[in-house]
């Protein structure tokens, strides 16, 4: 198991020097020079230029730099956004619970709705049950998902007024944030209505951000059902006078966990992406928005930090679930 | 001594490339959504072929004397303008008309480009192995450690906000993809006896990976050019939607989208017609892939 | 044993008031995209307490589907029909599933082909085996620890306590077999059957596994039904034979009688293939193959592959023969190795 998890970082550490070459090169490759982005519109004088290129660095080679850039993230240091003056480090992790939580709530949303759709899909094969939820399924997987917002927002908060619109919480209640969990924080304060209302904010973006994990979840669950379901052990547990439930909550999903335990695993990057447009609609304060209201300011140190904080944390969740892979799955745990 | 007689045994099904078709055809109608999306994706490519002389306007004519205008099944609507108009005067349905051209256009650009790239570099990793193998998928696994949407917004950040630059950035996020499943195949195929016996008659390498090994793994990357078409037209269209892909006044859906997202709760029209749209094109697609897999993929093929 | 059909009364078996299982005309159909398909064709069978039968055939002539629907483990797919199922006096026709749950599994438990694939790779053997312990024994844990080892021990795993928490991918093919055994055996079952025991194993492996089998048969005292494709297993183990084509069956008698004198040419084919019988440099094998769902004969099923093969075989089916020529199911059962009835213008 211990090998299986190093052999599992040996590739991932790698790819984490790549993905910070890629955000090192991404503020290179934009027209014009650091210093002069940063001046923005108003331009400086070629003195001025010269004396912030020395100052910054960026008058030494380019593998020089980018031995300093890797020093500064070892430091912790991603970089001071333009616009706020702030650490971007800072200005992520204030925003990022914000976006955990979201995701968190589409993803329970996805895997209560999708992983016992696809088993009973699976268990009544061609039944009226599995094809509808099957087309629903491939519906969800197409949908696209700002405008699936979009239409949520004029059903639910337009013709019946039951959901606010945009942000976290109403502005009448106002607290600390403790846990930045909105949820939470909420409960902690002790407001009346206030958690109702956390919910009420939280709902509509949730159920959006969890279409397309939702739709995948049930069609992987379904197809890795049914494969399991065929196998001989399965036979086997029934042989033995296992009752359903049994049969299929354990002997068999057991088995069909471990493919589905993965897909579950890349969705983690379908969420970011997802949150990108989730946040904007609802403006929901994450780092979805907060990348997008980057790009659009031009804030590019923002824009580097988080995306290579963005890449580290898929990378991260991604070698967890492989640990957690390795541990549902016995052939892999005893390989070493 | 028993006698052994040997008969011969005569298969007269039909051969040929038609033999192959039509099988594929038996498997494919199999999936009535299949054929299903294949009967809507064709009247889709039909009404981009033709909008010009479908569509009742011109796409960005505006008419001044009916801003917002809803459907005409609506208080207030004209069969005039079927759809309604947008904030501007324009007529929804021509504009959703001329649209289909840009998510077609944008789909078969996307999937010539990645697919092309994608199988090149497949076909390298999956037939030298070794150093080359290595450097490209290490290549692909950083590419894929992002969100696809977040490198496809940052892609079109350094390039400059344009519908080319947001289809280059799209195609370069879902390359890897046909990286990595040309380069299963090509290995699986490298292991059977028709490529030893090529090697063994001297076919060139070139030969070898383009002639020989890369039809026999067609049927995955047909699959995946389904279904990444119309990624393609998911991720152009949240693109547009941001303000980075196709600009306006482009009838691009996911762009018309953007522009529609002020009037959202007075005009339901020119928020819903585009996504539905939207989605209608890419389901259709979508089950389209779903048959193609059905009837191409081998290891699902009943015997 | 009122029974219309041919209902099987062997001279060697003493009759009894109650056989433990009977089975007349047991039929299943599968509906596939071609149309109906007939696995298993109006099959009888009668088992006595502690007898051993077997079950030959080749490969899809339905010998394991018929038990798998005996056992109710046939997908839902499958429409299932017996004129009488019963196990020890217990109507399996009209039994609930909950009623049958509680058959399977302790009083009639089963062993597979494959045992690499039919252990659970994701559970222990330990916690395989004493699922069954708990489920229909009702033993607590200590109880449950102490049997599964006692069973280990049984069947012969060495290390019994050991190999409770080892994994099936942990152990070879016999071993697996051996843990399945156990289960199979756990809860003192009156009916083992046993499909392919030992095809998937190692030759070497092949004889442990059915001497195995059979000394746990004697001890327990249990019946045996024995699957197999192997004419030499069934020499070795059975007492009465029951020889199955393409879902029908064609022929039933005592082992002796059938390796003496063989009444259906398809099992005189079939024992004129074995290595051992053979007087020909070239090994003999039966031609063609079992008809599938698109290829059935009109007449006789057998008759595309048969020796004996006449104009009457391949218009009309033919109905099974009496007792003495086994229940054949042949125009021309053979005594002595001839056909009998035969028209004289074919022979000539």
């Amino acid at each position: 198991m211990f090998v299986y998890f190093l052999k599992k970082l040996i590739v991932v550490l790698p790819t984490f020097f790549g993905v910070t070459l890629v955000a090192f090169v991404f503020i290179r490759t934009l027209p014009g020079d650091p210093v002069m982005l940063m001046a923005g519109e108003r331009g400086m004088s070629e003195e001025r230029h010269v004396e912030l290129m020395a100052e910054m660095g960026f008058d030494k080679p380019i593998l020089v730099q980018y031995g300093v850039y890797l020093k500064q993230l070892a430091g912790g240091n991603f970089g001071t956004s333009i616009i706020t003056k702030q650490p971007v480090l800072k200005e992520f992790t204030a925003l990022f619970p914000a976006t955990v939580e979201l995701s968190l709530c589409a993803m329970l949303i996805a895997v209560f709705f999708g992983l016992p759709a696809g088993m009973i899909a699976a268990t009544r094969r061609g039944s009226a049950f599995d094809h509808s939820v099957m087309t629903a399924a491939l519906t969800g997987y197409s949908m696209p998902i700002f405008w699936w917002g979009l239409l949520l927002i004029i059903f639910f908060s337009g013709i019946l007024g039951w959901t606010p619109v945009s942000g976290r919480v109403s502005l009448l209640y106002f607290f600390e944030p403790v846990t930045g969990f909105m949820l939470i924080d909420s409960l902690l304060s002790g407001q009346a209505g206030a958690f109702s209302s956390a919910v009420s904010h939280l709902i509509l973006p949730a159920i959006v951000l969890g279409t397309i994990p939702l739709a995948v979840i049930a069609r992987q669950t379904r197809s890795a059902m049914l494969e399991v379901l065929s196998e001989d052990y399965v036979r086997t547990a029934r042989a033995k006078g296992l009752g359903p439930m049994r049969v299929i909550g354990l002997h068999a999903l057991r088995n069909a966990m471990i493919p589905v335990i993965t897909v579950i695993g890349l969705q983690v990057g379908v969420l970011f992406a997802g949150a990108i447009l989730t946040e904007t609609i609802f403006s929901w304060p994450g780092i979805g928005k907060w990348m997008v209201d980057s790009i659009f300011r031009r804030d590019y140190p923002a824009v580097q930090g988080g995306l290579l904080l963005i890449a580290a944390i898929v990378m991260i969740v991604n070698l967890v679930v492989d640990l957690l892979y390795g541990l549902i799955n016995p052939q892999i745990r005893h390989t070493d | 001594m028993s006698e052994i007689s040997i008969q011969e045994v005569v298969d007269n099904r039909p051969t040929g490339f038609r033999a192959v078709l039509s099988e594929f055809w038996s498997y494919f109608s199999e999936n009535r959504g299949a054929v299903v999306g294949l009967i809507f994706f064709i009247g889709v490519v039909l009404i981009a072929v033709f909008a010009d002389f479908i569509a009742p306007h011109a796409p960005n004519q505006q008419y001044r004397e009916a801003l917002l205008q809803p459907p005409f099944w609506q208080a207030g609507g004209d069969i005039k303008f079927p759809l309604g108009t947008d904030a501007i005067g324009r007529d929804m349905l021509s504009r959703l008309i001329h649209g289909s051209q840009y998510s077609l256009f944008i789909g078969c650009i996307v999937v010539s480009l990645s697919l092309a790239a994608g199988v090149i570099l497949g076909l390298l990793a999956g037939f030298f192995r070794g150093r080359v193998d290595t450097f490209i998928m290490r290549i692909m696994d950083i590419v894929l450690a992002f969100p696809s949407l977040l490198l496809a917004l940052v892609l079109v950040a350094v390039l400059g906000p344009s519908l080319i630059n947001a289809m280059i950035a799209i195609a370069i996020v879902q390359q890897p993809h046909y990286v990595r499943l040309t380069r299963a195949a090509v290995m699986t195929e490298m292991t059977k006896d028709y490529v030893t016996a090529a090697r063994v008659i001297g076919i060139r390498s070139l030969r070898l990976m383009f002639v020989t090994i890369l039809p026999n793994c067609m049927a995955p990357l047909i699959v995946q050019a389904a279904l990444s078409f119309s990624t393609a037209i998911l991720d152009a269209a949240a693109l547009g939607f941001l303000g980075m892909g196709a600009q306006p006044p482009t009838p691009e859906w996911g762009t018309m989208l953007a522009e529609a997202r002020e009037f959202i709760l007075r005009a339901w029209w020119v928020v819903t017609f585009p996504g539905v749209a939207i989605l209608t094109t890419v389901l259709a697609i979508n089950m389209m892939g779903d048959g193609l897999r059905d009837a191409l993929d081998p290891k699902l093929k009943r015997s | 044993m009122g029974c219309v059909t041919p209902s099987i009364q062997n001279s060697n078996v003493p009759k009894r008031a109650m056989p433990l299982l009977e089975i007349d005309n047991l039929s299943v159909t599968f509906q596939t995209a071609g149309g109906l398909f007939t696995a298993v064709d109006r099959v009888s069978l009668h088992i006595e307490p502690g007898e051993i039968v077997s079950i030959v055939g080749e490969s899809g002539s339905g010998k394991s589907v018929a038990m798998l629907a005996l056992m109710g483990l046939l997908p839902w797919t499958a429409g299932v029909t017996a004129d009488v199922l019963r196990f020890d006096s217990q109507d399996l026709t009209t039994i609930t599933k909950p009623q049958l749950r509680k058959i399977i599994g302790s009083q009639m438990a089963m062993i597979f082909q494959e045992p690499m694939t039919s252990l659970n790779p994701c559970f222990t053997v330990g916690f395989q085996l004493t699922e069954t312990l708990k489920i229909h024994l009702g033993m607590n844990r200590a109880e449950q620890k102490r049997r599964a080892i006692e069973l280990l021990e049984l069947v012969g795993i060495p290390e019994p306590e050991k190999r409770l928490s080892a994994y099936p991918h942990q152990l070879s093919g016999g071993m697996n077999q051996r843990v399945m055994i156990a289960i199979a055996i756990s809860c003192n079952p009156r009916l083992l059957i046993a499909d392919e025991p030992t095809t998937a194993l190692d030759v070497t492996i092949q004889a442990q596994i059915l001497d195995l089998l059979l000394k746990l048969q004697k001890e327990k005292g249990m019946s045996l039904v024995l699957i197999t494709h192997d004419m030499g297993v069934v020499a070795e183990t059975a007492e009465r034979v029951f020889v199955q084509y393409a879902g029908q069956q064609v022929e039933q008698q005592s082992v002796k009688g059938l390796f003496v004198s063989p009444h259906h040419p398809y099992t005189q084919a079939l024992l004129n293939s074995l290595p051992e019988r053979s007087h020909s440099r070239i090994l003999p094998s039966i031609a063609g193959i079992v008809p599938g769902q698109f290829d059935k004969p009109r007449g006789c099923l057998f008759s595309p592959r048969c020796h004996y093969v006449t104009d009457l075989c391949r218009e009309k089916p033919p109905i099974a023969g009496p007792v003495e020529f086994g229940y054949a199911l042949c125009h021309y059962p053979l005594a002595e190795g001839v056909p009998t009835n035969y028209p004289e213008e074919v022979r000539a």
